[in-house]
């Protein structure tokens, strides 16, 4: 299936939860809102014509400062998902604000997603539900702050000093 | 009843097996040797059976996607170096294609065979590193030492052409740093020789050797659909019989006009994934032979009339006002160094002047030269694609190797995501090792090729 006829089968299914969809450079995009996503990564996995085994990346961009984005969602989760059977790609994002940063985990769909969600956790602050252990992935567990959210500054040092004895 | 799996035997209640409540808890790394310095994994010891395994990485992380954020869209190219730095061109040319698929612009014919040659001589660097450190772990010394004299011929050849052997930069938007050297491709086709014979050597000396074959064969072993689900390309994938691979399944540069083979093997153990990536090599110098006899171009002669002048004293003329003709004057600069002749320059760059640096002797012969380069290169000038995002797969070492790049329009990148190869094995290695004994994790873990640079970023 081309991509023009994927983001055509997401808008039949899902038609009032799919936000936006559009094609960039030749890559498919499909937004869609946070309630549906557990059901279009379900869907995007197990219908046949679809067929997206695999789930090649998940990560997450900060818009704080992205302009003309500014009043909007901060994060967007980021899915790239890719068929082994058809050779066709999708991109799904979902939007979420700060103040409720928080997405329902892909964990049961793909065992992958644990620890790309867990390094979203740590590099952005988005919280999955249903993670069965959400702990930071690259950053130790006594680092405070997210660091690739674009309000951590570069240059703050967090020395790790050892464990009090 | 059926018979127990090798997993359940070996975890199963019963004499010998423990009951789980003498279970020892062991941690082995980060200074563990053969954890490389940079793998922490929690292991549950039952006798000399692993129980469970908590893989823990991080140890080297070097805040790559951030620091990509800090500097112009150019300026991540060394970062991408330190990904995966036993085979860098990979990283370069896929960051490079990722923000070129951005701009919409296509690379010159010359330069996309350039990133094949230059890719494929990584790949096979990438493998010889691999199958020699998981032959030296288990005791194959003289293989680490030849394949090690393999790759040195190659990086010989890496160093020809980009003037380093490891933190290369060599890629850049819209080309490459510089064309290749004279007297590239036969000295390509000797050092592919001798690496044939290497391997030749190595498929004597192991993959018929019953202590090799005893500490690999169905051993790390991951289902087909297991490996799907963690989301595991490259050799690994292959192993278990899916014949995918980023090269044919959306062929970019020029891979849909080369004929090569993807090897595929059906066990998915520890022996299989040494056979795939055997049989990669071998395919890899098929595709560079192939693309030295069909690269456009053909080498760089610098046919001048006048005579050659050093680019200082060019300067010098300029300053004086003889610059008559000046920019017609060839320069004899070395094409890997400082400086880029005009004519190779065009070969392997395309003509774009908001992404290409124009070559040496204009940006110092005219004054629009001059312009150019300062626009490309001073704070808040540069390269800007416009706003929007683009995600660009090409087939590492390792795997599927992909950036992601957002724009907001400006100078800097807005998001530089690396999709690392090697993070999906990483994640699954605890289903690898479970279930087996402990000196079975080196060669599993050698068999992941688990490079930090990019599992860490």
């Amino acid at each position: 299936m081309d991509g023009a006829a994927i983001l055509a089968e997401i808008d039949r299914r899902f038609g009032a939860d799919v936000v936006e969809t559009h094609d960039h450079r030749g890559d498919h995009t499909a937004v869609v809102t946070r309630a549906a996503l557990p059901r279009v990564l379900a869907t995007c996995r197990d219908e046949p014509s679809l067929a997206f085994d695999v789930l090649m990346d998940l990560t997450a961009v900060d818009y704080l400062t992205y302009p003309g984005r500014e009043d909007g969602p901060r994060f967007e989760v980021v899915y790239h998902l890719y068929s082994i059977a058809h050779g066709h790609r999708l991109r799904v994002k979902v939007r979420v604000d700060e103040a409720d940063a928080v997405v329902p985990s892909a964990v049961p769909l793909w065992p992958i997603a644990d620890w790309f969600e867990r390094e979203v956790w740590d590099m952005f602050g988005v919280r999955f539900s249903g993670h069965p252990g959400l702990r930071r992935l690259l950053m130790y567990e006594e680092f405070v702050g997210h660091p690739l959210r674009k309000d951590y500054p570069i240059d703050r040092r967090q020395p790790l000093i050892g464990p009090a004895i | 009843m059926a018979d127990p799996t090798r997993r359940e035997f070996m975890l199963g209640e019963g004499s010998g097996t423990g009951s789980g409540s003498q279970n020892l808890q062991i941690g082995m790394g980060p200074a563990h040797p053969a954890m490389h310095g940079i793998i922490r994994i929690l292991t549950e010891l039952d006798g000399e059976v692993i129980a469970k395994a908590d893989v823990e990485i991080g140890y080297l992380h070097r805040a790559f996607e951030k620091d990509c954020e800090q500097g112009g869209w150019n300026n991540a190219m060394p970062y991408t170096d330190r990904l995966n730095y036993v085979s860098p061109l990979i990283n370069n040319f896929g960051y490079c294609s990722a923000v070129e698929k951005l701009l919409a612009i296509d690379v010159t014919e010359r330069c996309k065979y350039i990133r094949v040659i230059m890719s494929e001589i990584s790949r096979i660097c990438d493998h010889l590193t691999c199958i020699a450190a998981t032959a030296m772990e288990l005791g194959a010394f003289t293989v680490f030492l030849y394949m090690i004299k393999a790759r040195e011929f190659l990086w010989e050849l890496v160093e020809d052409v980009t003037g380093a052997r490891l933190t290369i930069s060599y890629g850049r938007v819209g080309g490459v740093k510089a064309d290749l050297p004279d007297g590239f491709a036969e000295k390509t086709l000797r050092a592919l020789k001798e690496t044939r014979e290497v391997l030749d050597e190595v498929h004597r000396l192991l993959t018929g050797n019953r202590i090799f074959m005893d500490r690999m064969v169905g051993l790390g072993a991951l289902s087909r659909e297991e490996t799907i689900a963690y989301a595991i390309t490259g050799p690994m994938l292959r192993a278990v019989g899916v014949r995918y691979d980023v090269r044919r399944a959306q062929p970019y540069d020029v891979y849909d006009r080369l004929e090569f083979e993807i090897p595929t093997q059906k066990d998915g153990d520890n022996y299989a994934r040494y056979l795939v990536r055997m049989a990669e090599m071998e395919q890899s110098i098929r595709i560079v032979e192939q693309a030295l006899a069909m690269i456009p171009g053909g080498p760089i002669n610098v046919d001048f009339e006048g005579r050659p002048i050093d680019p200082a004293s060019y300067v010098d003329r300029g300053k004086q006002g003889k610059t008559e003709g000046l920019l017609l004057v060839p320069l004899t600069l070395s094409p890997n160094l400082q400086g880029q002749q005009r004519p190779a320059h065009a070969r392997v760059n395309v003509g774009d002047r908001r992404v290409v640096l124009p070559p040496k002797e204009t940006t110092y012969g005219s004054i629009e030269g001059l312009m150019n380069h300062f626009m490309l290169i001073m704070e808040g000038h540069g390269i800007r694609p416009p706003q929007g995002e683009a995600y660009f797969p090409v087939e590492g070492a390792n795997g599927e190797l992909g950036f992601y790049v957002v724009s907001d329009g400006g100078d800097r990148p807005y998001r530089v995501r690396c999709r690392p190869p090697c993070l999906p094995p990483m994640a699954a290695l605890h289903r690898m090792i479970e279930g087996e004994m402990v000196a079975d994790l080196i060669p599993t873990f050698g068999s992941v090729n688990m490079i930090g640079g990019e599992l860490d970023r």
